[in-house]
């Protein structure tokens, strides 16, 4: 790791005042830092400062220093939220993972933290391997000539389907954005990869009440039953009121460069019985407009029958 | 720059780089070395420590950031007498070659503390390169066993 300098401020406003890479648990930067691909002059630990707590009154409001477990383990969580944290990473790691790092974290392609080959990502301008190379694990939506990097959080995607905000605060005030502006397509630009400025520190996580997200879910697909990054993942919360789907929220994971809001899917959904004729239906929608790589084809069928398999999940009581 | 840490309680003062992890702090200059160096890049958990009573992976961990009380593999027992999940490694045999053992019995410490639904899941974020899993397993459940017939 190369020489940095480390301080902890001890209030938001000094933080915001000093320049340098924000510190929370450390999982991705510590990681990228040994890796050579994040190379900071200054570091900012920045777990001291008052950004905690879990309010459950009107919807949830998550302080973005609050760890993943215990995100996951507060009763006032929506189950597609908790599924996702906790199908997320490991045991250690979610304790040490903050909400606020989990969402900035970076992807994980091979190419974007291997420092001795080209990633437009990474070094804008010098090409991207993985759109001939090692690509199985890579984006069939939202990609571009320069960029097929999956975004990497399952708690965005989660997130994105239940509409969710986060607060940014800067040295000149602070501001909220949805969590599906905040994350940028690659197009041309793939190294701005938030909206998120400068100097600019997510505050909290705002998730609208949505009382029948209490009927929810998140399916993840990977290559090893657990600790593993998603292949392709649905994030889903239905209302259904006397065998009608009333109101559908899909987003999906693991195939797209960011958190995938499918609001055809949606709309295909409101209106119909939940059935497999229905689900099947929708879901052949997700896939509207997938580019597939040399390599991860099977991402467009795996895509459809998750979110089958999700929707599947939160009605078996009203199929039984 | 100069950090204090309380290891398996006991106050340590030392000047570190920035960059020095918790798990070289604990190897390097404490001579803590419970605690193994397998990736160093959180993904064996062979480095799993307890910081406020919570597994996390030292070689992930800034020593400069740590503010808690650190616990490793050596803080657990009480003189010779083994702390009930290092026992159950033994009596199940619960490895082979033993360099992931230490965090394998933080992590599976932590599965007892939090009765754990499902152990293999909860186990998942430390390898074993031996494949001693249905054994760690059952030295879980021993000690759950254990407890509920309390």
């Amino acid at each position: 790791m190369r020489p940095f300098e480390l301080t902890a401020p001890e209030t938001v406003d000094a933080a915001l005042a000093s320049p340098g890479t924000f510190l929370a648990g450390g999982t991705t930067l510590v990681d990228l830092m040994k890796l050579d691909v994040l190379t900071p002059e200054r570091v900012l630990d920045i777990n001291t400062l008052p950004l905690q707590g879990i309010d459950t009154t009107d919807g949830l409001r998550i302080g973005a220093l609050e760890r993943m477990s215990d995100v996951a383990a507060h009763p006032g969580t929506y189950p597609v939220i908790s599924r996702a944290l906790l199908l997320s990473a490991s045991q250690q790691l979610r304790n040490m993972a903050s909400i606020g790092g989990n969402l900035m974290q970076r992807t994980r392609c091979g190419y974007f933290r291997d420092v001795s080959v080209p990633c437009n990502r990474r070094e804008p301008g010098s090409g991207c391997p993985a759109l001939t190379g090692a690509n199985r694990m890579h984006a069939v939506l939202g990609t571009s000539e320069s960029c097929v990097a999956t975004h990497a959080s399952d708690l965005a995607v989660a997130l994105v389907a239940l509409d969710a905000r986060v607060r940014l605060v800067g040295s000149d005030g602070e501001r909220t954005v949805a969590l599906a502006d905040f994350y940028r397509m690659p197009a041309d630009t793939p190294e701005v990869e938030t909206d998120l400025r400068q100097g600019e520190l997510i505050s909290e996580v705002l998730v609208p009440r949505l009382d029948w997200a209490s009927r929810s879910t998140y399916v993840k697909v990977r290559d090893r039953q657990s600790y593993e990054f998603a292949l392709c993942s649905a994030a889903v919360a239905l209302d259904v009121q006397d065998s009608r789907i009333v109101d559908a929220r899909v987003a999906a994971g693991g195939v797209a460069t960011v958190p995938w809001r499918l609001p055809s899917v949606e709309q295909a959904l409101r209106g119909a019985p939940p059935t497999q004729e229905t689900f099947e239906a929708a879901a052949a929608l997700a896939t509207e407009g997938a580019r597939p790589l040399s390599g991860n084809g099977f991402k467009a069928p795996l895509l459809r029958r998750t979110i089958i398999r999700a929707l599947r999940e939160v009605t078996e009581e009203d199929r039984a | 720059m100069d950090i204090s840490l309380q290891i398996n309680g006991k106050s340590e003062r030392l000047s570190v780089e920035p960059g020095v992890t918790l798990l070289d702090a604990l190897r390097e200059r404490l001579d803590v070395t419970g605690p193994k160096k397998g990736c160093d890049r959180g993904q064996c958990g062979a480095c799993t420590v307890h910081v406020g009573g919570r597994p996390v992976l030292a070689c992930l961990t800034l020593a400069a950031t740590v503010r808690e009380p650190v616990t490793t593999v050596e803080g657990l027992a009480s003189g010779d007498d083994l702390h009930p999940v290092q026992q159950a490694f033994v009596d199940q045999d619960a490895l082979q070659c033993g360099f992931c053992t230490s965090g394998q019995i933080m992590s599976a410490v932590a599965a007892v503390e939090q009765d754990v639904p499902d152990v293999r899941e909860f186990m998942s974020g430390n390898l074993c390169r031996c494949s001693a899993y249905p054994n760690i397993v059952a030295a879980v459940d021993q000690v759950r066993g254990a407890d509920a017939s309390v």
